[in-house]
């Protein structure tokens, strides 16, 4: 998936003699690529650099364009009382920020190692051969196809303190003796979300490892099976060692995912600092408070938390480009 | 069959039954609820009991939902054609040309893909005020176009990379231009590719939020998503759960019966794209 092999490019093979063909193959290489660059540049490449720029102003909503420069006070700046003590400010000394930071993480962490684990459960359903598994497959695909904020809306009604069908069930079968206020209460709103995204995202992690599974090969099982080695053991010994390349994949895709939520957060529990993410802080600063240099500063922030992120995968996988990853 | 043997099947078909339950439950109870009506909502049921359409017709009839629908099915897919349109050349270039660059171009693809959305809103913002089409369809097709357009790029270049060389080498022969190869040797061969690779788009910028949250601010440039998460009744507390679920219906209905029917294509390119929907 992170590979795209050279394979099925047009050998040519005089490739001593840079033919007429291969220049015209070239050049045409060249101007096919130009609209899409120059498209991402547009959309993404400047903004992007804008962004970073205006954490380094003064910008306020209304002043984007006489926000002046002030170097990395947004980032870190110090005051001098009279008493002599020293004040720290900006967003590194915001405990508002590291809060965010810490529910980012713990969300990230949580959400995706068990999303791994259910993910796995679920393919290695679905990798036996049983019939109605076409109807398993149908199932697990409806969780992904509901968009996100619809899925917010459907748990947090059922998720209801009054009226929700979650507290109606746990009361029935004695397990809790009130009514629990899921996405309210500090306590629970962190659970709430977590129950959410696991129960959507489980689906695509599932689906991710299941195309792993399906490339190893049957006979490896029935060797395994003639030699009478007991099914956990061979889970462990050959299944998951073999898996594990789809499984990483899936799981830095999800990492990532995770690490930049906002939509879900956003919805399901409104101002509960208790969950508030990066994004979803950043995304309140720069429209909704007034902090338009703050919330670029946050959002510059997580874009290079990621992109370390991005950068240690694509170095310690060792993930090549141009052929297989090795 | 001894014991153990039956034990063990009856685990794995109660494992079965549960991911089926689980996966399906809060849409079936979306549905129930979305034709209850009046106090009917506020009682707790598990079978179907009551049926009111009332929650539709309020939904489709009251304020400016059905705009939204028309919003969000033109922006998706005008969206998904204009990322198609730049990413089938492209694609063909990264899939059947080699040259020097072509990995760091795919790595850049990559990254973009991977991009935390909130990292470009500030700038965003600016050049959306800038061209000003802001709080109009268009910024929205604009700034979806960061995500749509490297998933297609890499979906497709995965598709194009598979296609035999051979028909490729016929066609060089026969003196066909790059142009040519594209729209009349592989355009043909690639229309289930696209489909798939367009629907996944589709569903993406069908349910994007951040993006619509934050450039249209009146109810009739809003999408859908932005409209359900705002939905609000006469007063603050009361919170209109019948029309939301109604709402719910609505823009799932669809999508399910899309995937359900391109089941096996949709995982397909899914796991060629590794996209979260």
């Amino acid at each position: 998936m992170a590979t795209i092999e050279a394979a099925g490019t047009v050998a040519l093979h005089r490739p001593a003699k840079r033919s007429e063909l291969m220049l015209q193959r070239l050049a045409a290489a060249r101007w096919f690529l130009l609209p899409m660059l120059a498209a991402l540049m547009l959309v993404a490449g400047w903004p992007l650099m804008r962004s970073i720029w205006f954490s380094f102003t003064d910008a306020k909503l209304n002043t984007l364009y006489s926000a002046e420069w002030i170097g990395f006070g947004n980032y870190l700046r110090w005051q001098t009382l009279s008493s002599g003590a020293i004040r720290w400010r900006g967003v590194l000394a915001d405990p508002d920020w590291w809060n965010a930071v810490w529910n980012t993480m713990r969300f990230a962490a949580v959400s995706v190692s068990l999303e791994a684990v259910l993910g796995m459960l679920v393919a290695l359903v679905l990798n036996a051969e049983f019939k109605g598994r076409g109807l398993v497959r149908a199932a697990i695909l409806i969780p992904w196809a509901i968009p996100t904020i619809v899925s917010a809306k459907m748990w947090q009604w059922m998720l209801n303190d009054q009226f929700g069908i979650i507290n109606d069930v746990l009361i029935r079968l004695g397990l809790i003796s009130q009514k629990i206020a899921w996405t309210a209460s500090a306590d629970t709103a962190m659970t709430a979300v977590l129950i959410v995204d696991i129960w959507k995202t489980t689906p695509f992690m599932a689906l991710l490892i299941l195309a792993g599974l399906q490339m190893i090969p049957r006979d490896i099982y029935e060797a395994a099976k003639v030699d009478g080695i007991h099914p956990v053991k061979v889970f462990f010994r050959v299944t998951l060692p073999l898996v594990r390349p789809a499984l990483m994949v899936a799981i830095i895709f999800r990492v990532l995912d995770a690490m930049r939520i906002f939509d879900l957060i956003y919805v399901l529990t409104p101002n509960s600092k208790a969950t508030k993410t990066m994004s979803v802080l950043a995304q309140e600063n720069l429209f909704q408070f007034d902090n338009f240099a703050e919330g670029s500063t946050q959002s510059t922030l997580l874009f290079v938390i990621i992109l370390v992120l991005t950068t240690l995968y694509i170095w310690l996988g060792k993930v090549n480009f141009d052929g297989e990853a090795k | 069959m001894n014991a153990w043997a039956i034990t063990k099947r009856a685990a794995f078909y109660l494992a079965v039954l549960v991911i089926i339950f689980v996966s399906v439950f809060p849409f079936y109870y979306a549905i129930l609820t979305s034709f209850k009506s009046g106090t009917d909502l506020f009682r707790v049921s598990y079978w179907p009991e009551s049926f009111s359409l009332d929650n539709y017709i309020s939904v489709l009839s009251v304020g400016s939902f059905p705009r939204n629908l028309l919003n969000s099915i033109f922006i998706a897919s005008v969206t998904v054609l204009l990322a198609l349109f730049l990413a089938i050349t492209a694609s063909f270039a990264l899939a059947r040309v080699r040259f020097r660059g072509r990995g760091l171009i795919l790595m850049t693809i990559l990254a973009v893909s991977m991009f935390p959305q909130i990292a470009v809103l500030a700038g965003l913002f600016e050049l959306i005020r800038f061209l000003g089409i802001y709080n109009t369809p268009w910024a929205l097709i604009f700034s979806y176009t960061i995500f749509t357009l490297p998933f297609t790029v890499w979906v497709l270049t995965t598709f194009m990379r598979d296609l035999p060389i051979e028909i490729e080498e016929a066609a060089i022969v026969d003196g066909a231009t790059p142009w040519i190869i594209i729209t009349k040797v592989f355009l043909p061969l690639m229309w289930p590719a696209l489909v798939t690779t367009g629907l996944l788009a589709f569903i993406g910028a069908w349910n994007e939020f951040l993006f619509a949250l934050t450039f249209t601010v009146s109810n009739e440039t809003r999408t859908v998503p932005v409209a359900i998460a705002l939905l609000s009744g006469g007063s603050q507390f009361e919170i209109p759960w019948g029309a939301i679920m109604a709402a719910s219906v609505i823009v799932t209905v669809p999508l399910v019966i899309l995937v359900l029917v391109f089941q096996r294509k949709i995982i397909s390119g899914l796991t060629a794209g590794g996209v979260k929907g």
